[in-house]
């Protein structure tokens, strides 16, 4: 029975459908090499995905790039190599023996290979990198630089990568540098030409022009979500620099001056604020919001961790903040280049007392654009901190994902902040009465008038605003705090659900397992294990969320991390008993891949 | 707590400021501090301050960290919004308030522990952005809302209620303020009014950071012989170094006062920080000469009160970040999204 049912890794490598791994070493320049062979894939109209497998290093360490390409749209990480590209003699090795059998290894031949490492089942491609380019180049930073350009162009030779659309994006980034320019073409043509002339090029596996990019674009989460924070109206930014989140910022400030300077006056829309760290960079945030700025932090895991206090104040308060989490591994310091989905309770539930909190969660470069905006309008409307959880995976890979929609039509919920006159009308103001359907009271901001003026704070209060210790008062104001977040289950994104004909059982995950659960699910019906699937896109749950677990006799959480947070927030958050609950948990670091998915729940469902 | 509208006939012999307002519509609530506490008198002081500087109430954001002194927004001030934050965090927030909406007034009302220990990375960096903020911290030299633990600016050898000395050295923020670069800073004392109200308008008037540590005395943990910061001791070793008039724009007036001189400083509104008197061969406006006579006064364990640095020329936070003279909060959407077109023309880079 298991090993009918136990599925090859993959496919055989075939046009349009095989996956290459490039070792290197991290601060030798191999990114751009890599970036330009994913770039002229993606030009290519072919579907692929490029992850990043980097250190927590500046230079020294071993680097990896993975590209995955596949004419069906299948995104997610491949875990078998149909060609590996080592670069990098510390980790040769482990390069060695990832390679799939009857796979390639291209490696630099300019130094003997140690015969001990060559493996009869795969084909060994040695190309004397460094001994061209040392004879080619006289600078040695440049020497080093321009044998990733060499193997590009070996690659070029070897996978049919069509050397118009390469020279077309070197035209792009080099355009008016001349030298550079020249330096690299004539690094990609070593490499071509010594691969053409030497191997029987293309390698059996190999691209073919394809038209099924459309008008797609490739971009990573990061830039999507800063693109999101400045649609979204935001003006103060205030942030601590953090490994995974720092290029949201860095992406923020690029399109603040270029979106948001007053073409007039050439002074700033906006106010990005370096802070000293996640404590003050929330406080900031917070001080924004209650003064009626549209204001956001990005920070990771160990910022989270420090804006516990400020995130129950704003709570509890009730003043809206945006934090973006993009998620790495922990605890503590953990793999700061490493992806996982560890920060699901801390976020839910971030601070003393009773807290709980909006939590988005994004798969896609695609959502994290659409969800940043959507936290701006949750935050404001129930004023309230709003996470979302997007992640190393997302934020920092470029992913190919549909061309991002404006609709002019937009304007942004502010939620109920009254006017000088409303407040002029009305016989007194109460900060916390009355409240409307979704048990939120309107607020007043500073500098508007003086019948809103409130003492806002953090202790005990009553539901007219008073400081109370009275436990009636002070209760009364907590239990409307749990309606208003159960009312925001409405707001949030609605999960999305695909059911199958047939199906046994549910399959339910988050964020960036989408691509990965989304293939297996493909593999299983094949299989012929067909399950349905849902995809939460936001916290408090809706009814959707608990028909779907009632309606199955288990589900599988498919989640990044070690303690099943997503399944302990369903069962704490649901009516679903514990043991209709399964998990899949995948939590090293390196992002999620079909294989893990199928792996897993074929064990268990066999067991 | 929401404000309480003043009754609008006030008293006839009720003076009025420049909005017709009476000193009455710059209190707050009734405060639940000790009697005596040095606090209260501090909030009376910013009261007068407010008032005479006639500013409108609703354009001041008051805001606080936690302790006594944090707790004392509530009692000034009714009709200005509030902000009581958590412990050590009102630099932060007020820093962001601030970024918000530049044409508000920052008060931040502040401890001693509040500021120079939980807090004191966030006020050294609120000084270091220089953001525009009057930041007063009502210093007792101890933590009163939870009962009389040594704070860090309890001297060497004051001792505590229960006798115990304190061994180890106090953190001045007037002197950490001046090596950090502050633009303003000012030291007295609570029983001082008549020093302490042209201090706090001089600092509502400045154009960036002005910091003023008050000693303030805790009649419940910290007033006791030995202490140093008590009411008797402080009083005893007060040394004036500065006495300071606050002169405000008056047009016609504006013209005859001379802003050369090294005794008055002309602040970006048009006041005039006038020094009336100052020792000898001291400049108010010269961070070495001020540091030399902080040095040299402190050794002798004399309090130097007055207003005693003054830089009215360098950049606060929003000039600082060339940000727009609107308030941010106030931008209108339309404004700030740069709409369809712009999002399409972007993502030609990412093809
Ligand atoms: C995170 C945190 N830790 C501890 C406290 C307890 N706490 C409240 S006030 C205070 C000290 C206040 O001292 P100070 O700022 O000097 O104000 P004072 O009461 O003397 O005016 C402390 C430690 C708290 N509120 N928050
Ligand atoms: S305990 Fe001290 S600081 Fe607190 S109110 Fe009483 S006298 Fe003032
Ligand atoms: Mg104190």
């Amino acid at each position: 029975m298991h090993d009918v049912l136990r599925v090859p890794a993959r496919n055989q490598p075939a046009v349009n459908d095989f996956a290459l791994k490039l070792a290197n070493v991290n601060g030798t320049g191999s990114a751009s090499a890599n970036g330009l062979l994913m770039q002229a894939i993606f030009r290519m109209g072919i579907p692929v995905t490029g992850k990043n497998l980097f250190p927590s290093n500046i230079q020294g360490l071993p680097t990896w790039y993975e590209i995955r390409v596949n004419k069906d749209g299948y995104g997610a990480r491949a875990l078998d190599y149909d060609l590996m590209v080592a670069m990098n003699s510390q980790t040769y090795v482990r390069d060695v023996r990832e390679v799939r059998s009857g796979g390639y290894l291209m490696y630099d031949s300019s130094w003997p290979l140690d015969p001990e490492l060559l493996r009869n089942d795969v084909t060994f491609l040695g190309v004397p990198l460094a001994k061209m380019c040392n004879e080619s180049f006289a600078e040695p930073r440049e020497r080093i630089l321009m044998k990733n350009i060499a193997y590009a162009g070996a690659l070029c030779a070897a996978l049919d990568i069509d050397m118009g659309v390469v020279d077309e994006l070197l035209g792009e980034k080099y355009g008016r540098k001349k030298a550079l320019l020249d330096s690299n073409h004539k690094a990609l043509k070593l490499g071509y030409n010594y691969t053409r002339d030497n191997f029987a090029c293309p390698l059996p596996f190999h691209l073919a022009k394809m038209d099924a990019n459309g008008d797609k674009i490739l971009i990573d989460g990061n830039t999507a979500t800063a693109l999101g924070c400045l649609y979204a109206g935001a003006t103060v930014a205030a942030w601590y620099p953090i490994t995974p989140s720092t290029s949201v910022l860095d992406a923020f400030k690029a399109l603040c001056e270029k979106y948001r300077r007053d073409p007039d006056t050439g002074k700033n829309n906006f106010m990005i604020i370096q802070a000293e760290d996640e404590l003050s960079a929330i406080g900031m945030v917070l001080g924004a919001n209650w003064n009626g700025a549209r204001a956001f932090t990005s920070t990771a895991g160990p910022g989270i961790s420090l804006m516990n206090e400020l995130i129950g104040l704003a709570y509890y308060a009730e003043i809206p903040a945006v934090i973006i989490d993009v998620q790495r591994v922990g605890p503590s310091t953990g793999m700061p280049t490493r992806t996982q989905q560890g920060d699901v309770l801390l976020s839910a539930y971030a601070s003393h007392g009773d807290t709980r909190h909006i939590l988005l969660f994004p798969s896609s470069p695609a959502e994290c654009f659409e969800f940043a905006v959507k936290s701006f309008d949750l935050a404001e409307h129930f004023q309230t901190p709003v996470l979302m959880l997007s992640d190393l995976d997302i934020g920092m890979n470029d992913w190919v994902i549909p061309r991002l929609k404006w609709d002019d039509s937009f304007r942004p919920d502010r939620g109920k902040v009254l006017t000088a006159e409303e407040l002029q009308a009305m016989a007194n103001y109460f900060r916390y009465s009355p409240e409307d359907q979704d048990h939120v009271a309107a607020r007043t901001l500073p500098g508007v008038d003086s019948k809103g003026s409130f003492f806002i704070r953090g202790s005990g209060h009553n539901k007219l605003g008073g400081y109370t210790e009275i436990p009636d008062e002070y209760k009364e104001v907590m239990d409307r705090l749990k309606l208003k977040h159960q009312a925001s289950a409405k707001y949030v994104p609605a999960p999305i659900i695909h059911n199958r004909p047939g199906a046994r059982f549910g399959v339910l995950s988050s964020g960036g397992c989408d691509p990965a659960v989304r293939e297996a699910l493909d593999i299983l019906e094949e299989r012929g294990v067909p399950a349905d699937y849902l995809r939460v896109r936001g916290f408090p749950f809706d009814k959707p969320v608990e028909e779907f677990l009632a309606s199955h006799e288990f589900t599988f959480v498919v989640e990044q991390n070690r303690d099943a947070q997503l399944k302990a927030l369903l069962t704490l958050e649901t009516p679903v008993p514990k043991e209709k609950l399964r998990s899949v948990l995948v939590y090293g670091g390196f992002p999620l891949s079909a294989r893990h998915v199928v792996d897993a729940i074929l064990d268990q469902i066999e067991n | 707590m929401p404000s309480i509208t003043k009754p609008v006939a006030a008293h006839p012999s009720l003076q009025r400021n420049e909005l017709g307002l009476t000193i009455r519509d710059y209190e707050g609530s009734m405060s639940t501090l000790c009697a005596g506490c040095g606090h209260d008198s501090i909030t009376a002081a910013i009261i007068r301050a407010f008032w005479e500087m006639s500013t409108p109430p609703h354009m001041i954001a008051k805001l606080s960290g936690i302790g006594c002194s944090s707790k004392t927004p509530t009692y000034f001030v009714g009709g200005a919004h509030g902000f009581n934050s958590a412990h050590g965090r009102m630099p932060s927030i007020a820093t962001g308030a601030a970024a918000a909406n530049r044409d508000l007034t920052y008060i931040g009302i502040s401890g001693d522990g509040d500021s120079l220990s939980i807090g004191i990375g966030q006020m050294v960096h609120a000084i270091r952005r220089n953001v525009r903020l009057l930041y007063v911290i009502e210093n007792n030299g101890v933590y009163g809302l939870t009962k009389g633990q040594f704070s860090a600016s309890a001297d060497v050898g004051s001792k505590s209620k229960r006798g115990e000395p304190n061994r180890m050295e106090p953190i001045d923020p007037v002197r950490m303020a001046l090596s950090l670069g502050a633009t303003f800073i000012a030291r007295s004392f609570s029983g001082d009014k008549e020093q302490l109200v042209p201090i706090l308008k001089a600092g509502i008037a400045h154009r960036g950071f002005a910091l003023v540590d008050v000693i303030s005395p805790c009649v419940t943990f910290n007033d006791h012989e030995g202490s140093t910061k008590s009411y008797l001791q402080t009083r005893k070793h007060l040394m004036q170094a500065t006495e300071t008039d606050f002169v405000p724009p008056a047009r016609e007036i504006l013209a005859n006062i001379s802003s050369e001189g090294s005794t008055s400083v002309t602040m970006h509104d048009g006041s005039v920080v006038n020094f009336r008197r100052v020792p000898e061969g001291y400049d108010p406006t010269d961070r070495s000469k001020v540091t030399a006579f902080l040095d040299h006064h402190m050794k002798t364990g004399e309090v130097v009160t007055g207003l005693l640095y003054l830089d009215e020329s360098s950049q606060d936070m929003h000039e600082l970040s060339n940000s727009t003279e609107v308030p941010l909060a106030h931008i209108p959407f339309e404004t700030l999204c740069p709409g369809s077109k712009v999002l399409d023309e972007f993502q030609e880079e990412y093809r």
